[in-house]
């Protein structure tokens, strides 16, 4: 048997009249990061298991992704009047960004209520099963990146000096999926009617934003398109890529939503992290 | 050295699903206040003002009826539920065996779930592997080693949580009584290595109906009942009375 080092004996102190939320909140944080190794694990568990059995394996979302792109890019090229060897990297950029958000925003409600029996079993850092839903999801997307730089071949598209801007891009994203992941993960703990609410929502997201269509195709409106968050996220990481760069003002909105995604997600998580095992 | 001191703890139990869990109840209530129920939770308390110290040394038998708050005192013990009002501290590396299946995964292999279990308790990669080589041998599971949990008898998914909750030595061993449910060989291999772990163990906590365990394992009795404590004595005079 492995003997524990001593140095891992700190007091344990649990005070309801000095609760301390801030400084517990920070300790889990900090402690999910050290044990990020354990989520990356879980993280990769989980994509096995989902694919268990199934010759391609994830590879099946590639090849979902490659139809919808090859469909849709021929259909909306004609709708829209595109020259379709500049609208396919557009659409295949987007399409990959979509599902990613959208995967966050559906697996973020289940983060805590489906890693229940090992939150009512050990005591680990809550940010451990956050960063598990985002790494999975990080691990799916990759699976389609192959597809993006077929797209980019068989179109002639190359990405200039600013496709560098991809990597605040990324980011940004992910900043957002984290913070998402706690909001989202707390709120369908305690309220389970969310994750329909949140379906609906992210479907509705879907066709108000600019991923099927280009945002010039709004005209004189497209300056106000930054009022769409998900517009921004998408758009930092898709402007760089394909469309040359990203406005200053999206950039500026970016930082602002992010901001306030992480601001709300730490309020929450202060102020609800110690109700959390309840709730499950 | 390791101690733990409760002051007063209570814990309190929301149960939402009985009424005020989905967010149209909560909605509704908040509208139209005159229909409000001013109950608008249930709450259980679980635990009610418990005060104790236990020192080095001690082996700790809680015992009372189901429902009493055995479980639920050894997960606040473990961190798991922190007290609503009241205080508890406790100092010393903690090894829990609540639920001896918590964490495993049904689809990975056995060896996978050892170093998965490692990783769990913030080991390196290099020593998990050394905790698999380890708690494959104490198993007896052989090849089945290789094979996903999934695939395993009853006895043998109980043999290798038993191995894998008990691959650490810590300083304060928190069980409930679920590792009895053996059949007559696993317990006779499971009681060298508990004695192992107690003897390894400064602080061992242990909840259970067993009078036997109690005699065998235990210096002391907490007795609950409600959430509360009825009595604290030593085994010696439990017995007696």
């Amino acid at each position: 048997m492995l003997q524990q080092s001593p140095m891992e004996t700190e007091v344990y102190v649990r005070d309801a009249a000095d609760p301390r939320k801030v400084a517990r909140a920070v300790e889990d944080l900090a402690g999910g990061w050290r044990q990020r190794r354990l989520a990356w694990a879980l993280a990769w568990l989980d994509t096995r298991n989902r694919y268990r059995g199934s010759v391609f394996g994830p590879f099946w979302l590639t090849f979902s992704t490659a139809v919808m792109v090859g469909g849709l890019g021929v259909l909306y090229s004609t709708l829209f009047k595109l020259d379709i060897r500049l609208y396919l990297p557009f659409l295949a950029v987007s399409l990959l960004l979509w599902n990613t958000i959208n995967q966050i925003a559906a697996e973020a409600c289940t983060t805590f209520t489906s890693a229940d029996a090992i939150i009512r079993q050990m005591r680990l850092p809550y940010t451990v099963h956050i960063l598990r839903t985002v790494f999975r999801t990080l691990i799916s997307a990759a699976h389609s990146l192959p597809l993006i730089a077929l797209v980019f071949l068989v179109c002639g598209h190359l990405p200039g000096p600013e496709a560098f801007l991809v990597v605040p891009g990324f980011i940004i994203l992910i900043v957002n999926a984290i913070a998402g992941a706690f909001f989202l993960g707390l709120l369908c703990a305690r309220f389970r009617d969310i994750p329909p609410i949140v379906a609906n929502v992210m479907q509705l997201a879907f066709f108000l934003s600019p991923i099927l269509w280009k945002p010039e195709l709004l005209e004189g409106w497209q300056a106000w398109l930054f009022l769409n968050p998900f517009y921004v996220l998408i758009e930092v990481v898709r402007g760089p890529l394909v469309e040359g760069g990203v406005p200053l003002r999206v950039w500026a909105a970016s930082v602002v939503y992010t901001s306030g995604m992480v601001a709300l997600a730490l309020v929450f998580f202060v102020r609800f992290r110690n109700r959390l095992a309840f709730w499950i | 050295m390791a101690y733990i001191r409760s002051e007063e703890m209570t814990v309190e139990f929301p149960l939402y699903h009985l009424g005020a869990r989905s967010l149209k109840k909560r909605l509704l209530a908040k509208s139209s206040s005159r229909l409000r129920d001013d109950a608008n939770r249930v709450v259980v308390s679980a635990l009610r003002d418990l005060t104790f110290t236990i020192n080095p040394g001690e082996r700790v038998a809680l015992v009372g009826s189901n429902g009493a708050g055995k479980t639920t005192l050894l997960r606040c013990l473990a961190g798991i539920y922190e007290p609503v009002s009241g205080r508890i501290e406790l100092q010393g590396t903690i090894g829990a065996l609540i639920d001896p299946a918590a964490g495993m995964d049904q689809e990975a292999t056995g060896r996978e779930n050892i170093v998965l279990r490692g990783m769990f308790l913030g080991r390196t990669p290099a020593e998990c592997e050394a905790m698999a080589e380890e708690a494959g041998q104490f198993s007896g599971l052989g090849e089945f080693l290789d094979v996903p949990v999934r695939t395993y008898s009853a006895g043998m998914g109980i043999r290798l949580a038993f191995a894998a909750a008990t691959l650490m030595s810590p300083q304060i061993l928190l069980m409930d009584e679920w590792f009895l449910a053996g059949d007559a060989d696993f317990i006779a291999r499971a009681t060298t290595r508990l004695e192992q772990l107690v003897s390894g163990a400064d602080i061992l906590v242990l909840a259970t109906h067993d009078m036997n365990v109690v005699q065998r394992w235990c210096t002391r009795v907490l007795q609950m009942d409600q959430g509360r404590i009825v009595g604290d004595m030593p085994v010696s005079d439990f017995f007696a009375s």
